[in-house]
């Protein structure tokens, strides 16, 4: 790719994300509309609170006992472990998935429409032992809660 | 590609469970065949977006970090048995597929 349009692309972006942000500012835009591209930095960050941090813009998160992860103790295989964030907290607009230890630790982040509850479940890969952390994002700020799951055999190598 | 998701959308007391099941093989880019020892280039969804009458329920960013032939399942409120649910991915190489299930 040459410079010239390297150049290009970088200014549509940026252009984009300027655009985005004052829409949102003024909230003219629904969330969903403002997420809609993927969010490359946050899912290539290898720190947690870099990933936060581009993700939702904060990475000051409190503890919540009103989220349950529920996950299994001990995962044989790696490479499927069942994960389900359920949060009794209104107004969730967003559950990301973080295994702590994965080389990329964003797992997944769910955001949810109107109607939508605080309850997402799905399966992940863990490459070893170590922390899932279910962070919920309510009323503008962030709650997390977080398991421990020992991995027998990890699912990421090969 | 056409059959690459599968959805159940059960609607009961006003809140509609759907869970959706994907086919993909879901490459996070960092694994090595083992024959070869060549790195197998990533493959993995990006998006899943779920919509019931044109509203986007629920929009999910993925990494590499979710399994082989993802499962979903979350809940919202809002719906009606026979109403249309639409579920849609798209992955890192642009392949797209979508799905359209009534609620049960």
């Amino acid at each position: 790719m040459s410079n010239e349009m390297k150049r290009r692309i970088f200014l549509k972006r940026s252009l984009a994300a300027g655009s985005v942000g004052v829409a949102a500012a003024t909230g003219l835009l629904a969330p969903q509309q403002v997420l809609a591209a993927w969010n490359k930095a946050a899912f290539e960050a290898k720190e947690l609170s870099g990933a936060l941090d581009a993700l939702l813009g904060s990475s000051d998160v409190s503890e919540s006992a009103d989220i349950k992860v529920k996950a299994p103790d001990i995962a044989e295989n790696g490479a499927v472990v069942p994960i389900t964030v359920d949060a009794s907290i209104d107004g969730v607009e967003s559950i990301a998935i973080i295994a702590s230890n994965n080389p990329v630790p964003l797992v997944a982040n769910f955001v949810m429409g109107p109607g939508a509850t605080g309850f997402v479940s799905t399966r992940i890969k863990m490459g070893k032992t170590g922390d899932v952390v279910g962070i919920v994002k309510a009323g503008g700020k962030l709650y997390s809660a977080k398991k421990e799951v020992k991995v027998t055999i990890g699912g990421c190598g090969g | 590609m056409a059959k690459s998701i599968k959805i159940r959308a059960k609607e009961k007391g006003g809140v509609t469970t759907v869970k959706a099941l994907m086919t993909h093989p879901m490459e996070t880019g960092g694994r090595k065949d083992k024959k070869t020892g060549k790195t197998i280039p990533a493959h993995f969804i990006q998006e899943v977006v779920c919509k019931h009458k044109g509203n986007t329920v629920m929009m999910a960013e993925w990494s590499g970090g979710v399994s082989k032939n993802p499962y979903i399942s979350f809940k919202f409120s809002g719906a009606a048995k026979g109403d249309d649910l639409e579920l849609s991915w798209t992955d890192n190489t642009g392949k797209s597929d979508s799905m359209t299930s009534k609620i049960k």
